[in-house]
C-alpha cells in the first residue's frame, strides 16, 4: 500500500477590531448584557437598512495587504440567505463573485519549510447573533454580535498535515495582529477556523473533502486534522466503498478528540446567493490602498531579519522580541532610546518579559505594564554610566514591575547609588574573606572562578551597590598582598 | 371652516400660516372627512385621531408663540402601512406584522414631522405592496370613490383614495412598479415617483430594494414639487441615496414651447383601452397646443419589463420578507414546535396567496442552477431597458404614455387571473426598472373597457385617465414643471362624489 496524502485547506474567520458594526453604529464589543448592543439594523427591524462602516473596510484592506494579497478595484456585497433563529434579516450580508480578495494574489503565508500557502480569497462579512441553547428548554438569541464585522480568509488547499496547519494559523495570526486588525482572541470568538480534510493514494487525484467545524483552539485544529486524517486513511483502507468518506459537514468534539457528522451534502442550503441592492458596489482606488499600505507596521518576519542583520541580535532573541507587536515596539523603543540594542534586547527579554511570566507580577503583558519602554532606557543608562550596578538595574526594573515608579527616586529610595567609596568596599571585602583562606589559596594558584564567588558575596553585603571593578581589584590586592 | 376637500396642500398651509384657519380646524375637517367616507372607502386601516389633534394644538400654539413655520406647517398627510412610526403599528396590511410597532422613525416621515405636517395615520395597501388593486390587503380591500364597486388601483391604494375623496390634501405612497402611479391614475389624482434614491428608503419597509420609492399622491402637482421638496434629499442612513440636494421646483412654465415629448408606439399596443387611448390622445393634442412638439420613439425592450420586472421584484421580496419568521416581532405560530417548523407555520400563516407566490417565484429564480437563466438574465434586460431610456433621451425631453392600459376595473374582476393583474403595471414598470422620475396627472375620463362611446373628457359615470411623464434621471423638476403646466392648462382635475356612510353598503 502506498502512502496516503493529506489535502487540508483552512477558512479563518477573524473578527475586525473596530469600535462599531459593520452596518450601523452598534459597539461591537465582548461580553456586554445581552441584546444590549442593538438598533434596527441590527436586529433586523423592517425598513432599517445597512450602511458600511469605512473603518471596517480599511482594516480588512490593511489585512489583506499584509498577507500580500491584491485588492480587487471594485467590490460588492451580495446576500447569503438561510434562516436560522441568530439570523435576524434571514440573511446574511457577505461577499460572493466580487470579494475584496480573489485567488491568483500572490498572497498567504510562508511556512518555515519554505512551503507558500497560498489565499484563495478574503472577504468581508457580518457576523450572526447567538443562539444559547443550555439555559433551560428554550433557546435564546443574544444579537449583541449580530453584525459585528468579519473578514474570512479562505487557503487553497496546500497544506498536507495538521503541524502545518498549525504553523499556519500561528503564522497568520501574527500577522493580523501586527496589522492592528484583529486582537485574533480565539476565547472571544475573534478568530475562528473551520479545516477541510482530504486524502489520497500518493500520485493519485484528490478524494472527497470533508469540512469540520467547532475548532476552538489551534491545538483543537490540530487534533481534529490529526483525527480526520486517520479516519478517512482507515476508512479507505477498510476497503468498503460504502464506507468510504463523504462529502459532509463534521463538528469536532474536543472531550472526546473526535469529528461527528453534522450534515450531509444534500442537507447543505442554496444560499441563493445575490447582489445586495441595500449597498451599492464600491471602489477601492489606489489612493485608499496607498493609505492603508502606509499604515501598516513592519511584519514580524521583516522585523526578524532587521533585528538579526542590522541589530545584531541572536535569531532566539529576534523571536523572542517579535512574537508579540507590542514587545517589539517597546524593544525598538528602548533599543532608540539608549542607542544599544543588544543591551536593551537583554533586559525586555530577561527582566521584562521573565517579570511578566511571574505570578506575583500583577500584568500579564506588556501593555498592562505600570511603566514605559522610556523607563526602562532610563535603567540602562544609569546602568551605562555606573550610577548603579547591573544588579541593582535588576532590583529597579522588580520594583518597577511590581508598583511602578520613577527609576532614579527607587535608586535613591533603595540606596542602590554604585559604592566607590574604597574604605566601605575593603571592610566589605575583608569581611567576605574572613575564614575563607581557601579562596586566598585558590585565586592563588590561579582559579579566578573562587574570586568570581567572593565577587557574589561582597555584592550581597552591599546590597548590589558596590561597584564590582572595584571589589574585583581590592580582593585582588587583600589576597597578593596580605594572605 | 376650512373644507380640506376643496383645498390642495400649498393653499391650506398658506391659510394656517396667514391665520384664516388653524392646524386644528384643518384637522377637523379632515377627521370629519374621514367620518363621513371610510366606512364605505376603506382608505385608512388605522386613524391616530387622538395623536394627530394633540399635535394640531401643539402647532398652533407654536404658530401663536411666533416659531418659524415649517413648509406644510398643520398639512394633515396620510401615510401607507409599510412606513415606519416609532411605535404606531406598522403592518404592511399583512397578518405577519399585525400589532408590530417600530421602535423608529422612517427618515422621510420625520422630515414630514419637521416640516409641521401632521400624521393621520396608516392606509390599507396590497399586502407587502404586491398588488395593484388592493384586493390582496389582509384586511379587505379599498374602494375606488368614483365607483365603489372598483378598484382604487394599488398597491397604495389607501392613500391614492384618502386624497382622491378629500380625506387629506396630502398621502404618501410608495411606488416599487407602478403602486403610486397606477391608483393615482385609477382614482383620479396627481402621484409622482421621484428618480430611484431621491428619497430615503429608511424606514420603508422593503418590497423590492433596488426600486422602492416613496412616492407622494397630491391634488394638484404644486403640491407634489411642495411634498418631495420636503421628503428628498441624501440620508446617511440609506446608502442608495443619490447624492443630491432636494428637489427644488421649477418656476411655473408659460407654456410648453420648444419641449421634445417623446410618445413610444410601443406603448400604444395591444391591451390598451380604447377610451384610454382616446384620453392620451386628447393629452397629446393639449401638450402640442401648449407648445410642445410630440414625436415617436421607440423603447424597443418594453414588452421584455413586465417579465423582467417580475424577476428582479420577486428575488429581492424573497429575501426582504425572509425576516418575518416569528422570532423577534411580529405573529408566532408554534407549528411543531422546532424551529424549521415554527418558522414554516408563523409564515404559512402570516402571508396572503400572493406574497407566497412572489416569495416562491423569488426563491426559484434565484436557485442553484437557475440564477443565471433567470436572475441573471433580468438584469441584463433591465440594463438593456435603461438603455433604450437613455437613447431616447438623447432626442427628447420626456416622455410620455398613458399611467395604465385601463381604467379602474371592478374588484373580483382579476384576482383569479395574477398574470392579468400584473399586466396592470406595463407602462408603469418600465420608468421603475431604470430608476427614472416619472409622474401620474389626470387627463380625463373614460369608461371601460373596448366598447367604450363618445366622451373622451368624461360624462358622468366615466372613470378618471392618467397621463404618465417620464424623465432622464434627475430630471424631476422637469417631469413635474410640465406636469403642473399640463394640469393648470388642463383642468382636469375634479372631485369625486361623497361616498357617505349610508352608501357604504356596497360588499
Amino acid at each position: 500500500m502506498s502512502a496516503w496524502v493529506p489535502v487540508i485547506g483552512l477558512e479563518v474567520h477573524v473578527q475586525l477590531a473596530t469600535d462599531t458594526k459593520l452596518f450601523c453604529g452598534c459597539l461591537s464589543r465582548f461580553g456586554a448584557e445581552p441584546n444590549t448592543l442593538t438598533c434596527p439594523v441590527c436586529t433586523g427591524q423592517p425598513g432599517a437598512l445597512p450602511v458600511l462602516n469605512e473603518r471596517a473596510l480599511e482594516l480588512a484592506v490593511r489585512a489583506a495587504l499584509a498577507l500580500g494579497c491584491a485588492v480587487a478595484d471594485w467590490s460588492k456585497f451580495d446576500r447569503k440567505n438561510y434562516f436560522y433563529c441568530d439570523l435576524p434579516k434571514g440573511y446574511q450580508i457577505s461577499q460572493y463573485d466580487r470579494p475584496l480578495c480573489t485567488g491568483g494574489t500572490g498572497g498567504g503565508i510562508r511556512l518555515s519549510s519554505g512551503r507558500l500557502v497560498r489565499l484563495n480569497r478574503i472577504h468581508m462579512e457580518e457576523d450572526a447573533g447567538k443562539a444559547i441553547h443550555d439555559r433551560g428548554p428554550r433557546t435564546l438569541v443574544d444579537l449583541n454580535r449580530a453584525g459585528v464585522p468579519l473578514i474570512e480568509a479562505v487557503s487553497e488547499a496546500d497544506l498536507a498535515s495538521a503541524a502545518q496547519a498549525y504553523e499556519y494559523l500561528t503564522a497568520l495570526k501574527e500577522v493580523l495582529e501586527y496589522a492592528g486588525v484583529s486582537d485574533c482572541d480565539m476565547e472571544k470568538g475573534s478568530l475562528r477556523c473551520d479545516v477541510n480534510v482530504s486524502v489520497h493514494p500518493e500520485g493519485e487525484g484528490w478524494r472527497t473533502k470533508v469540512e469540520v467545524k467547532n475548532l476552538n483552539s489551534f491545538r483543537n485544529v490540530e487534533a481534529a486534522i490529526e483525527y480526520e486524517i486517520r479516519r478517512q486513511v482507515a476508512a479507505y483502507e477498510g476497503g468498503d466503498p460504502a464506507r468510504y468518506p463523504v462529502q459532509e459537514t463534521r463538528l469536532f468534539d474536543a472531550q472526546a478528540g473526535v469529528t461527528r457528522s453534522m450534515r450531509g451534502k444534500e442537507d447543505e442550503s442554496d444560499y441563493r446567493y445575490f447582489p445586495e441592492p441595500d449597498l451599492p458596489p464600491f471602489h477601492v482606488d489606489a489612493a485608499f490602498r496607498a493609505r492603508q499600505a502606509a499604515l501598516l507596521p513592519e511584519m514580524p518576519k521583516a522585523k526578524r531579519r532587521r533585528y538579526q542583520e542590522e541589530l545584531g541580535l541572536s535569531e532566539y532573541d529576534a523571536g523572542v522580541l517579535t512574537a508579540a507587536r507590542d514587545v517589539a515596539s517597546f524593544f525598538e523603543a528602548v533599543a532608540a532610546r539608549t542607542g544599544r540594542a543588544k543591551e536593551a534586547a537583554n533586559w525586555v527579554s530577561n527582566s521584562i518579559l521573565a517579570g511578566l511570566s511571574d505570578a506575583a507580577v500583577e500584568a500579564a503583558t506588556i501593555a498592562d505594564l505600570p511603566f514605559g519602554p522610556e523607563a526602562l532606557a532610563e535603567v540602562l543608562e544609569l546602568v551605562e554610566r555606573g550610577t548603579i550596578t547591573k544588579t541593582a538595574g535588576r532590583q529597579v526594573v522588580a520594583h518597577m514591575l511590581a508598583a511602578g515608579g520613577e527609576p532614579a527616586a527607587i535608586v535613591a529610595e533603595l540606596g542602590l547609588e554604585q559604592v566607590q567609596d574604597s574604605g566601605r568596599i575593603e571592610e566589605w571585602c575583608r569581611a567576605a574573606l574572613a575564614g575563607k583562606d581557601r579562596i586566598a589559596l585558590d585565586v592563588k594558584a590561579g582559579n579566578l572562578k573562587a574570586l568570581g564567588a567572593a565577587i557574589g558575596s561582597v555584592m550581597k553585603l552591599s546590597g548590589g551597590s558596590a561597584d564590582p571593578e572595584v571589589v574585583r581589584e581590592t580582593l585582588l590586592r587583600i589576597i597578593r598582598e596580605e594572605l | 371652516m376650512s373644507d380640506v376637500r376643496e383645498l390642495d396642500a400649498t393653499e391650506l398651509a398658506r391659510r394656517i400660516a396667514s391665520g384664516e384657519t388653524s392646524a386644528a380646524e384643518a384637522l377637523r375637517s379632515a377627521l370629519a372627512a374621514i367620518d363621513t367616507q371610510d366606512g364605505a372607502l376603506h382608505a385608512f386601516l388605522r386613524v391616530d385621531r387622538e395623536a394627530a389633534l394633540e399635535r394640531a394644538r401643539a402647532l398652533d400654539a407654536a404658530q401663536r408663540r411666533g416659531e418659524p413655520l415649517g413648509a406644510l406647517h398643520g398639512v394633515p398627510v396620510a401615510l401607507k402601512s409599510n412606513m415606519c412610526i416609532a411605535d404606531r403599528e406598522t403592518n404592511c396590511a399583512s397578518r405577519i406584522l399585525a400589532g408590530y410597532r417600530p421602535p423608529y422613525t422612517a427618515t422621510f416621515v420625520q422630515r414630514l414631522l419637521d416640516a409641521g405636517a401632521i400624521p393621520l395615520g396608516h392606509t390599507n395597501m396590497d399586502e407587502f405592496a404586491m398588488g395593484s388593486s388592493s384586493e390582496n390587503s389582509a384586511f379587505g380591500p379599498t374602494r375606488n370613490p368614483w365607483d365603489l364597486a372598483r378598484t382604487p388601483g394599488g398597491s397604495s391604494s389607501g392613500s391614492a383614495v384618502a386624497v382622491a375623496s378629500g380625506m387629506c390634501p396630502l398621502a404618501l405612497g410608495s411606488d416599487t412598479g407602478g403602486s403610486v402611479r397606477q391608483p393615482a391614475a385609477l382614482c383620479g389624482v396627481a402621484g409622482f415617483k421621484p428618480t430611484y434614491g431621491r428619497v430615503s428608503r429608511y424606514g420603508l419597509i422593503a418590497f423590492g430594494s433596488s426600486l422602492d420609492q416613496v412616492s407622494p399622491f397630491a391634488r394638484s402637482v404644486r403640491d407634489l414639487e411642495l411634498a418631495t421638496s420636503v421628503i428628498s434629499g441624501a440620508d446617511p442612513r440609506d446608502s442608495t441615496c443619490v447624492d443630491a440636494p432636494p428637489l427644488a421646483p421649477e418656476e411655473p412654465r408659460e407654456g410648453l414651447a420648444g419641449l421634445r415629448v417623446g410618445i413610444p408606439a410601443e406603448a400604444l399596443g395591444a391591451g390598451l383601452e380604447r377610451g384610454v387611448r382616446r384620453a392620451f390622445d386628447a393629452a397629446c393634442a393639449e401638450l402640442a397646443a401648449l407648445g410642445a412638439d410630440c414625436v415617436p420613439v421607440s423603447l424597443a425592450h418594453l414588452e421584455a419589463a413586465i417579465p423582467t420586472y417580475y424577476v428582479v421584484a420577486t428575488a429581492e421580496a424573497s429575501s426582504n420578507l425572509a425576516r418575518y419568521e416569528g422570532v423577534r416581532y411580529g405573529a408566532r405560530v408554534p407549528g411543531d414546535g422546532t424551529l424549521q417548523g415554527m418558522f414554516a407555520a408563523t409564515r404559512a400563516a402570516g402571508f396572503g396567496a400572493e406574497v407566497k407566490r412572489r416569495i416562491l417565484l423569488g426563491t426559484y429564480v434565484l436557485s442553484a442552477g437557475y440564477y443565471e437563466a433567470w436572475y441573471g438574465r433580468a438584469l441584463k434586460v433591465r440594463r438593456l431597458i435603461a438603455d433604450d431610456f437613455e437613447t431616447a433621451f438623447e432626442s427628447v425631453d420626456l416622455i410620455a404614455t398613458p399611467t395604465s392600459p385601463c381604467v379602474a376595473f371592478a374588484l373580483g374582476e382579476r384576482v383569479d387571473d395574477p398574470l392579468a393583474m400584473y399586466q396592470s403595471d406595463v407602462l408603469t414598470v418600465p420608468a421603475s426598472l431604470a430608476g427614472l422620475p416619472a409622474v401620474s396627472v389626470p387627463c380625463g375620463f373614460a369608461a371601460q373597457g373596448s366598447q367604450s362611446n363618445d366622451g373622451n373628457d368624461g360624462g358622468n359615470g366615466g372613470l378618471p385617465v392618467g397621463l404618465q411623464l417620464v424623465g432622464p434621471t434627475l430630471a424631476d423638476a422637469r417631469v413635474l414643471a410640465v406636469a403642473r403646466a399640463f394640469e393648470e392648462a388642463g383642468g382636469h382635475r375634479r372631485l369625486p362624489p361623497v361616498r357617505a356612510r349610508s352608501e357604504g353598503a356596497v360588499t
